[in-house]
């Protein structure tokens, strides 16, 4: 399409259930009470002319373009502060009101360069076009006076510009940085004519700034610019599509100029972030043409000959001849496959369907297992289903938020802006983390409780703060008797009133006082409205699964389920992370979390699909890894997921690698995991895909194209193409067939088809004839299953303990600038805010092992050792350490251990027992050398 | 004026006395000036964490108020109204008498003992020109008197 332009109404909307009727330059209009005259004049059509208004940011009434007259009212009222009365006769345009603007406009434009002609917002200015709306011919004061004509360019973010000239301080950048992203990192310095724009008297890149690129959207001139704008011009059409980073899935639009992308915008109408982004989906994209990325397919013998490049035909006869080998030699189970959150659901849903019925297995196994299989399992068998209760603007009205192990600022930072909304507000926050995440005290936020608890203690938290609620009276009886089972409910109230749940005695396992515990607990009781919000901190651990049904149970005991501003939700850490569980990505569940053993189920699969499936469940990632060591599992196909950087246990991830005979790897990049694989199919960027992406709220999103593949094919076009040579046909003309088998095959996708979704935007499954348009809050009437089902939990120790060898517990987590281990961000600007992992030690911790701040330090565990720089701060307690692992050199993942949640392998990369001693040497480059080393090979 | 010579562990403690209360910005930053004479900016990111603000929310406030300093002080401080009713009564001559001894207003005196900074109104119409001498008015104010002040 040519390029959108989202209209833009100058004042955000009103919810009223009163409306109020007005006539506006003659016409009658109805608006809900409170909307502004400008609004309720832009929705008839007529655009009152506006600077420092725009409909994301509250009205501030400082430009005094958009003045109106209104019969009765003395002066000349600015239209985006006034709200609309009944009965009022507004005009918007007169001889009167013109005269004004125009004179207005000129006091602007003699500060303001007279360079339209080679700005590089020419054509896409909101100053010029008011220039124009007003009728400026002439500029009476000319320019010779006091100006800012001279005001230096701060070129220090890597991704845009302020050039403070052309700035005509209307305050829509300070607002959006405080309104719509919440960091107030902006404000007006000075006063009167030397007022400016200012990151708190430093340069953007010193500054609080995070770089989420709102105030640049909210700049009405060139001074706050895209480099890219800059460098290459305005953009002249707009693709749609979703972000391919974190669980989030912000809807965005692709500026093209011809075929090149320009920027990434943000939606205003996107479901999941409704305008707002972060440093990474706006502007962290230039991976997808990083000179690293590879292109075309590659083979060779064995991992130590040097790849060979050859066409797709002979990489996938290739493939599948020495996948077939493997099988003739080893077995039909001796190979399997992982799928990746990274793709979109339909090149998921192939490759799982590859595995089951091409390699006639149920090997099939997704990266899901390494971050969020707890929750599916967890709120399966409490909730019915495995997913996120509600949608992101649930957290709207929530009056009391328990974050539990998430860093939503720098892991999900769109949704951490709608929270940071609603906190500041007048919303309580608790916080369960051992670390001191930003949320706990940033700016106009503060936390009312910090349960700094030990790592691995999470199911003895949420225990204590059930016992509290069930012992003081504070549970929520109705909705118990309505809504859940009584015997699973009359066996968990027994279970939870045990004295081992106390407060006093959580104490002592968890490090917490008991007090703040029963007070966190009865804030959580006692609202209206408490939501529990969680991420990797709560799955990745050895009760992960026992943690996720502890928070269902503390949901339901308390009535917080069913409506807005409650719920479970789970913060997704990959774009479509949900979507791959969806699609059947896990050995033991078809599309839908429907079992394989379920006859009726399979019998429809292997009608649809024409061949018989096999009814036991397949191997997990960390069994097919074990079962390659032991010589049983030869052959793999890795689709988009590099498991020598992020799995657990980096060495015997490798150990494994090394075993098989035929390692598969699809990827942009050669990643560290590709230095194990005989055949490398070359992926697609998200820019290059056509489908579908499901996030964290269970909102399926398309992803558009903006361009063919750049390695001449489809990864989903790659997947049936070796299916067909394993001798199973698959055939599709595009995508969209794929989801239309999604849909015919999974009742829960029933109504989801591209046609269905470029009409409506996005829907959140279940979307089926009950629900076209999908279902943003769960469990309404009644919970998937019927009744919501309490589950006995009690708190187990995980095997991995500190000991005087290994007196510190690990954690690991990201930051906001690079994702997972940084194949992307590590390829593009955002290496400036992060050029290398740090490992964050208690000041008291360092002393005694004379370690000093910026140093490295080895740190070892009982499974491996690597070298990190060690920064000292007092986020993580005493006992506690936590690293990043965005880059393959620190290895964070060469220390983890194998220990794992009880129900479902998710690893425990949360607590590992380690010790760290002075190191000299800087990082060990083990990973990257594999890597450079592919490289190298390819180039001679 | 006596002030006290800035530490950042002094000036925390007086930001941790304001912190709790209503509004606590102004107070601070006027408490930091009373006490020490100016506002030392590489505080600003621990003022700013200790009232729960951003950094930029302090750095506004500092710049917009023309009286807070970002720069220690002279021994001796001289504000002087250029506002109307003491340009009535003759204070456009106390400036020029003032720079020919030595006293700029807007700058630092030439023996580097006395800042001169013109202000607008002091209340003190009646009695103008009008002037604070170390934080202490005084009216019927010659350059001569001032001088005189600050250098006794």
């Amino acid at each position: 399409m040519t390029l959108l332009h989202e209209p833009d109404l100058g004042t955000p909307a009103v919810k009223s259930d009163i409306e109020v009727e007005l006539v506006i330059d003659g016409m009658p209009t109805r608006v809900p009470a409170g909307t502004s005259v400008m609004r309720a004049a832009a929705l008839l059509g007529t655009a009152v002319p506006k600077l420092c208004a725009t409909d994301s940011l509250e009205a501030f009434g400082s430009c005094r373009l958009c003045l109106v007259e209104i019969d009765g009212k003395k002066g000349t009222p600015a239209s985006c502060t006034t709200p609309c009365e009944p009965g009022m006769v507004v005009h918007t345009q007169t001889p009167k009101l013109e005269k004004m603007r125009r004179g207005v406009m000129e006091l602007y434009i003699s500060d303001h360069p007279l360079d339209c002609l080679t700005c590089p917002a020419n054509g896409d200015c909101e100053l010029q076009d008011m220039a124009g709306v007003v009728g400026l011919r002439d500029v009476r004061y000319g320019l010779e006076g006091a100006n800012h004509l001279d005001a230096p360019t701060d070129d220090s973010n890597p991704y845009f510009s302020f050039d403070e000239s052309k700035c005509i301080a209307c305050s829509r950048c300070v607002r959006a940085c405080d309104e719509v992203q919440g960091t107030f990192a902006l404000t007006i310095e000075g006063r009167g004519f030397d007022s400016k724009i200012s990151p708190g008297g430093t340069d953007f890149m010193s500054s609080d700034c995070v770089s989420c690129g709102a105030c640049v959207q909210a700049c009405p001139t060139s001074t706050l610019q895209e480099k890219t704008v800059i460098q290459i011009g305005i953009p002249t059409r707009t693709v749609e599509t979703t972000c391919a980073y974190c669980g989030v899935g912000c809807s965005f639009k692709a500026e093209l100029k011809g075929n090149e992308l320009v920027r990434m915008v943000p939606l205003k109408s996107g479901g999941a972030n409704e305008g707002h982004s972060c440093v990474k989906g706006r502007f962290a994209w230039g991976y997808a043409s990083h000179p690293d990325r590879q292109l075309e397919p590659m083979v060779r013998e064995s991992i130590t000959d040097p790849w060979r490049k050859v066409s797709w035909n002979e990489a996938i006869t290739y493939a599948a001849t020495r996948l077939k080998d493997v099988q003739a030699k080893y077995g039909q189970q001796s190979i399997g496959g992982i799928s990746s959150s990274r793709c979109t659901n339909e090149e998921v849903f192939v490759v799982q369907k590859m595995v089951r019925a091409a390699f006639g297995n149920n090997n099939i196994d997704t990266c899901a297992r390494v971050c969020h299989s707890p929750t599916g399992y967890g709120l399966k068998q409490t909730f019915g289903t495995s997913a996120g209760t509600q949608n992101f603007a649930s957290v709207a009205k929530a009056d009391v938020i328990l974050l539990i192990g998430a860093n939503p600022t720098d892991a999900h930072p769109v949704f951490a802006s709608r929270m940071k909304r609603r906190l500041r507000q007048g919303a309580k926050l608790i916080v369960v983390d051992p670390r001191r995440i930003d949320l706990v005290r940033t700016a106009h936020i503060k936390a009312e409780h910090h349960l700094q608890l030990l790592p691995g203690t999470n199911v003895a938290i949420v225990n204590a703060l059930a016992h509290v609620a069930a012992t003081e009276g504070l549970l929520d009886e109705e909705f118990i008797q309505t809504r859940t089972e009584e015997k699973a409910f009359r066996d968990w109230f027994e279970f939870i009133k045990k004295p081992e749940n106390s407060p006093e005695s959580v104490e002592a396992i968890s490090g917490v006082p008991a007090s703040e515990l029963r007070a966190a607990a009865r804030l959580f009781a006692t609202a209206n409205n408490s939501a529990i919000y969680y991420g990797l901190g709560v799955t990745e651990h050895s009760q992960g699964s026992t943690m996720v049904m502890g928070m269902a149970n503390l949901a339901m005991a308390t009535g917080n389920i069913g409506r807005e501003g409650v719920g479970v939700n789970p913060l997704r850490g990959q774009n479509n992370v949900q979507g791959a569980c969806d699609m059947g990505s896990f050995p033991h569940e078809f599309s839908g979390y429907r079992h394989v053993s379920d006859d009726t189920v399979r019998h429809q699969f292997e009608e649809l699909w024409g061949t018989a499936l096999q009814a036991e469940p397949g191997l997990r990632i960390p069994n097919m890894l074990d079962s390659a060591i032991d010589g049983e599992f030869k052959g793999i196909f890795i689709h988009g997921e590099d498991i020598a950087q992020s799995d657990p246990n980096t060495k015997h991830v490798k150990a494994a690698l090394g075993a098989m005979e035929c390692v598969i790897v699809q990827d942009l990049f050669l990643n560290e995991t590709a230095a194990f694989a005989h055949v490398f199919f070359p992926g697609t960027s998200f820019l290059e895909k056509d489908g579908t992406f499901t996030n964290a709220e269970r909102r399926i999103n398309r992803v558009r194209p903006i361009q063919p593949p750049k390695t001449g094919k489809h990864e989903w076009e790659i997947v049936a193409e070796l299916s067909q040579a394993l001798g199973y046909p698959m055939q599709y003309g595009s995508s969209a067939e794929i989801m239309d088998e999604i849909a015919t095959s999974t009742p829960t996708f029933a109504g989801v088809s591209f046609a269905h979704l470029d009409k409506v935007g996005s829907v959140q499954w279940p979307c089926n004839e009950e629900n076209p348009v999908g279902t943003p809050t769960m469990h309404v009437d009644g919970f998937v299953r019927g009744l919501g089902q309490f589950m006995v939990t009690p708190y187990v120790a995980t095997e991995e303990k500190s000991n005087r060898k290994f007196p510190l517990l690990l954690t690991t987590g990201r930051i906001l600038s690079q994702y997972n281990v940084g194949a992307q961000t590590r390829r593009t600007e955002n290496v400036n805010w992060y050029p290398e992992d740090l490992l964050e030690m208690h000041e008291s911790d360092a002393e005694l092992r004379g370690i000093v701040d910026g140093s490295f330090a080895t740190l070892s565990s009982r499974v491996g050792e690597t070298v990190m720089k060690v920064t000292i701060t007092d986020r993580v307690p005493p006992g506690v350490v936590y690293s990043t692992f965005h880059y393959p050199t620190s290895g964070a993942n060469v220390v983890t251990t194998d220990y794992s949640d009880w129900a479902t392998n998710c690893p425990e990369y949360k607590v590992t027992a380690v010790e760290l001693r002075p190191s000299i040497k800087p990082p060990q480059e083990i990973g990257m050398a594999a890597a450079d080393l592919g490289l190298e090979l390819v180039n001679e | 004026m006596k002030y006290l010579t800035w530490t950042d562990e002094a000036a925390l403690e007086v930001v941790r006395e304001h912190a709790e209360k209503p509004g606590p910005m102004l107070l601070t930053l006027q408490a930091l000036q009373e006490r020490f004479g100016y506002v030392e900016t590489s505080l600003l990111p621990s003022i700013a964490k200790e009232l729960n603000v951003s950094r930029a929310e302090v750095h506004g406030v500092l710049t917009y108020y023309s009286d807070f300093r970002t720069t220690p002080p002279a021994s001796r401080q001289i504000h002087l109204c250029v506002a109307e009713a003491c340009q009535a009564l003759g204070v456009r001559d106390v400036v020029k008498e003032l720079a020919a001894a030595g006293y700029e207003v807007g700058e630092r005196s030439k023996d580097g003992a006395t800042d001169v900074v013109g202000v607008y109104c002091l209340g003190n119409c009646a009695l103008g020109p009008a002037a604070l001498v170390d934080g202490n008015l005084c009216g019927r104010v010659s350059a001569k008197s001032l001088v005189a002040q600050v250098t006794s």
